[in-house]
């Protein structure tokens, strides 16, 4: 037989995230805890489909004027306004003004594609791969390849993670925004940073955009836990909205995997913000042409799930409540691991757990003890000491609670 | 100012425009030929049975909404090579394949595409039939190939430009990647027969040319879905490891869920374990995993017995729909007293027809007629009925007697 032409493609390695689930559904012992993958448990440590959800897919189910034709390559109109709507908030200048575009995405990670795709085309010249972007470190790992696959080639991490202090490291993040090129361009977590669960307060929002605005730097918002990280839709978009309140043009990539658990059905959507109607217009006309090429069009299972939740209002208070249920329940839990620990008298402190936010804890936890949790333990987490603070249950927070005592005072 | 000053205003979708146009014309007769959707007799979407019914399975089911593998739903990727590839293929039975859930035919080309970029280091052409669907040629250019042609349908004839496409085919630079329309060619409608595919084969092999299939329409074409993929079966046994994608939007009428796969014919089990693992490093920064829910669907009536027949039966039903009314567009023609060979109509196969319409004619069915095609003359029988075709047959001969 012929030689391959593929006979020099190397096995690359899985990802890391997803290994780790495997790993774990292989463990057979009986007191395994996965604290890994990003996604909502019960406290039953179960998968959770909201019960707006289930209401809504009912509804579809029975609407026999429905039918699977094609969306519009932007996506389902009623689902791009709800969804950017929820971001921006209802009284939103920048919709007053009819200044914002929507992008229907394959989740968040497809709107965070679209919108550096569009930035590597368009933004600070045409087809500018040499335009900086900013990560913070540490960040979703994935946000890396998805600049890099867009085409860029010069990406850089700014200073974001404090680890002795475990907080955030303000003045690193603002001396890396005075001294990146103009137009750089940042990625900002809007609320519940992953992996570190560690925000800046509105104070500290407050200067990030005055240094942003003076060296005209460009936001692009990643916004994958709007309600899900304090409870409330509008806390959790605050700085988006005082971005858009300072007149910055903005791209904004929001995911509804998590606060709608709809995470297979692929739900995102990237709202822009434009100084006016015309420039987002003939940025939403480039947008089209990317997605064109991408998916052609988003699927339509999940927009309709969302787009009929929001635009009810009877619904939409049932969402917030679901939403609340799990913000709740994540809370719960901080605030129960981080007394446990207190109790032990574990080393170090432990404040961190309840005031960093949303899913993920960055325990501080360094990749032995990490290893010495999965091993010795059979409780899985990300070499980075990233845990989901979903996997925690009622029946595994004590056990949880001495293996780090344990994992924290055996290994250095 | 703006950062966006200098953003251009991106032209319209030719076929879209198409598609705005008819929806704002008030003739009660009117008819949107663009539609690249199946209608029924009456015009309508058509939902299958077969879809209603894998739906209410799986609604029964009460199934979490757990993010799905980056490679996608195993049960559907694995249904949809033994579908494409046929249950006794040795390709299929040995293994050494690997196929991965793509966002219906775009997203499963354009993962194809993208991974040609990264890994297809012998060159960056990819040689496309002329015409082709529009969309192919920008998928590859954004995924950082080239485009070239080759010679395909001849307008004299309306037919395969074979000899022209064997000479072109055969100058092709040695391993350069040449796309082929499996089945139903878009937008023509012209198939090679068995024979020619089989030269095609031999040519290709002797070129050795990288072959990608791109089968949108197996078991819509000619309502046998072993028949329509006939050409694909071919070219594996012939040991071209080919590039394939597939579309369950028109054979299954899931259109706007989505569901597609691509897939990859290896030397053997392990080298397509080294390549699925290098897909999953391609799908992930581009939308992480896939959507659920038309790969569900599509699983559930490949895998299921029942369901899996009433489906062949409902897709040949489409397929029959089709046929006859170009069988009827032709009839309808020779009524009214056309003097033209209409032949090429019910020669051709699948969607969509190129009838030979100059620019000029297609402008006067839209005007004069309310009849919207794209300018190509290419019509989508999906939305002739016969109804209708009376109509179109009358429109047609008044603007080429």
């Amino acid at each position: 037989m012929a030689a391959s032409i593929f006979t020099a493609v190397p096995r690359a390695p899985p990802v890391a995230v997803f290994k780790l689930t495997a790993d774990f559904r292989e463990d057979g012992d009986s007191r395994k805890v996965n604290l890994g993958v990003g996604a909502y448990r019960t406290d039953e440590g179960k998968p959770w489909v909201l019960p707006v959800v289930k209401k809504v897919e009912q509804m579809i189910a029975n609407d026999n004027s429905l039918n699977h034709e094609y969306l519009p390559i932007l996506g389902l109109p009623e689902f791009r306004a709800n969804a950017s709507r929820i971001a921006l908030g209802d009284d939103s200048p920048a919709i007053k003004e009819n200044r914002i575009g929507s992008v229907q995405s394959l989740g968040g990670t497809g709107a965070l594609r679209i919108g550096a795709e569009f930035l590597r085309r368009w933004y600070n010249g045409n087809n500018n791969t040499a335009t900086p972007v900013y990560i913070s470190a540490p960040s979703w790992e994935n946000h890396n390849s998805v600049f890099v696959d867009a085409g860029f080639k010069d990406i850089r991490t700014y200073h974001y993670w404090d680890a002795a202090k475990r907080g955030l490291d303000l003045q690193g993040l603002l001396n890396d925004m005075e001294q990146a090129p103009e137009f750089s361009i940042f990625i900002l977590h809007a609320c519940a940073h992953n992996p570190t669960g560690t925000d800046p307060t509105p104070d500290q929002w407050k200067q990030i955009a005055a240094v942003m605005k003076r060296r005209f730097l460009f936001p692009f918002f990643d916004s994958a836990y709007q309600g899900f990280a304090s409870g409330s839709l509008d806390k959790d978009a605050w700085a988006v909205r005082y971005f858009v309140s300072e007149g910055f043009e903005l791209f904004c990539a929001q995911s509804f995997s998590k606060n709608f658990g709809l995470y297979n059905e692929r739900v995102g959507n990237l709202t822009v913000v434009g100084k006016d109607t015309d420039n987002v217009q003939r940025v939403l006309s480039q947008m089209e042409k990317i997605v064109r090429t991408t998916w052609s069009n988003p699927p339509s299972q999940g927009a309709r799930i969302v787009a009929t939740t929001l635009a009810s209002p009877q619904l939409f208070a049932e969402w917030k409540d679901n939403v609340k249920t799990m913000a709740d329940r994540v809370l719960l839990m901080r605030s129960e691991l981080r007394s446990r620990l207190e109790s032990l008298g574990t080393p170090g402190t432990w404040n961190h757990i309840t005031e960093q936010i949303g899913m993920f804890s960055f325990t501080g936890l360094n990749p032995k003890q990490v290893e010495y949790m999965i091993k010795e333990k059979h409780i899985y987490l990300m070499a980075s000491g990233r845990i989901n603070m979903c996997g925690l249950t009622t029946k595994n927070l004590d056990y949880v609670a001495k293996s780090i005592h344990e994992a924290v005072t055996k290994i250095q | 100012s703006s950062w966006w000053s200098h953003v251009e205003m991106g032209p319209p979708d030719p076929i879209l425009g198409v598609t705005e146009a008819f929806k704002r014309d008030t003739n009660s007769k009117k008819m949107n030929l663009g539609v690249g959707a199946y209608r029924d007799d009456n015009g309508k979407p058509y939902v299958l049975n077969c879809v209603r019914k894998a739906e209410a399975v799986i609604a029964s089911k009460k199934m979490d909404k757990e993010y799905l593998p980056i490679g996608g739903l195993a049960d559907f990727t694995r249904a949809s090579a033994e579908l494409a590839l046929g249950e006794n293929s040795e390709a299929f039975k040995s293994g050494r394949y690997v196929t991965v859930q793509g966002i219906s035919g775009t997203g499963s080309l354009r993962i194809g595409a993208n991974f040609l970029q990264r890994f297809f280091k012998a060159g960056r052409d990819v040689y496309l039939p002329k015409p082709s669907w529009g969309n192919h040629t920008p998928i590859f250019r954004d995924a950082g190939m080239q485009l070239q042609s080759y010679r395909y349908y001849d307008p004299r004839t309306c037919s395969l430009d074979f000899s022209g496409a064997m000479d072109d085919i055969a100058r092709i630079p040695e391993k350069s990647i040449i796309l082929l329309h499996a089945c139903a060619h878009n937008p023509t409608g012209v198939d090679p027969r068995q024979e020619q595919w089989k030269e095609l084969a031999a040519t290709v092999k002797k070129r050795n040319l990288l072959v990608y299939f791109d089968m949108a329409y197996q078991g819509f074409a000619s309502g046998d879905i072993n028949r329509d993929a006939w050409a694909v079966r071919y070219f594996i046994e012939q040991g071209i490891n080919v590039l394939l994608s597939q579309s369950y939007a028109k054979n299954m009428g899931l259109y706007g869920e989505r569901a597609g796969a691509f897939t990859v014919i290896c030397s053997d089990a392990e080298e397509a374990k080294r390549v699925e693992s290098q897909l999953k490093i391609l799908i992930r920064p581009m939308y992480s995993n896939p959507p659920l829910n038309g790969a569900r669907i599509a699983a559930t009536i490949l895998n299921t017995p029942d369901l899996r027949k009433e489906w062949l039966v409902e897709v040949k039903g489409m397929a029959d729909r089709i046929i006859s009314m170009r069988t009827q567009l032709v009839s309808n023609l020779k009524k009214e007293g056309s003097s033209h060979n209409w032949q090429h109509i019910t020669d051709q196969i699948g969607m969509f027809c190129f009838t030979g319409l100059k620019p000029e004619q297609v402008d006067r069915l839209t005007k004069e007629f309310s009849i919207y095609m794209t300018k190509d003359g290419r019509i989508s029988v999906a939305g002739v009925t016969s109804g209708n075709v009376g109509y179109l047959a009358h429109a047609i001969h008044q603007v080429t007697k």
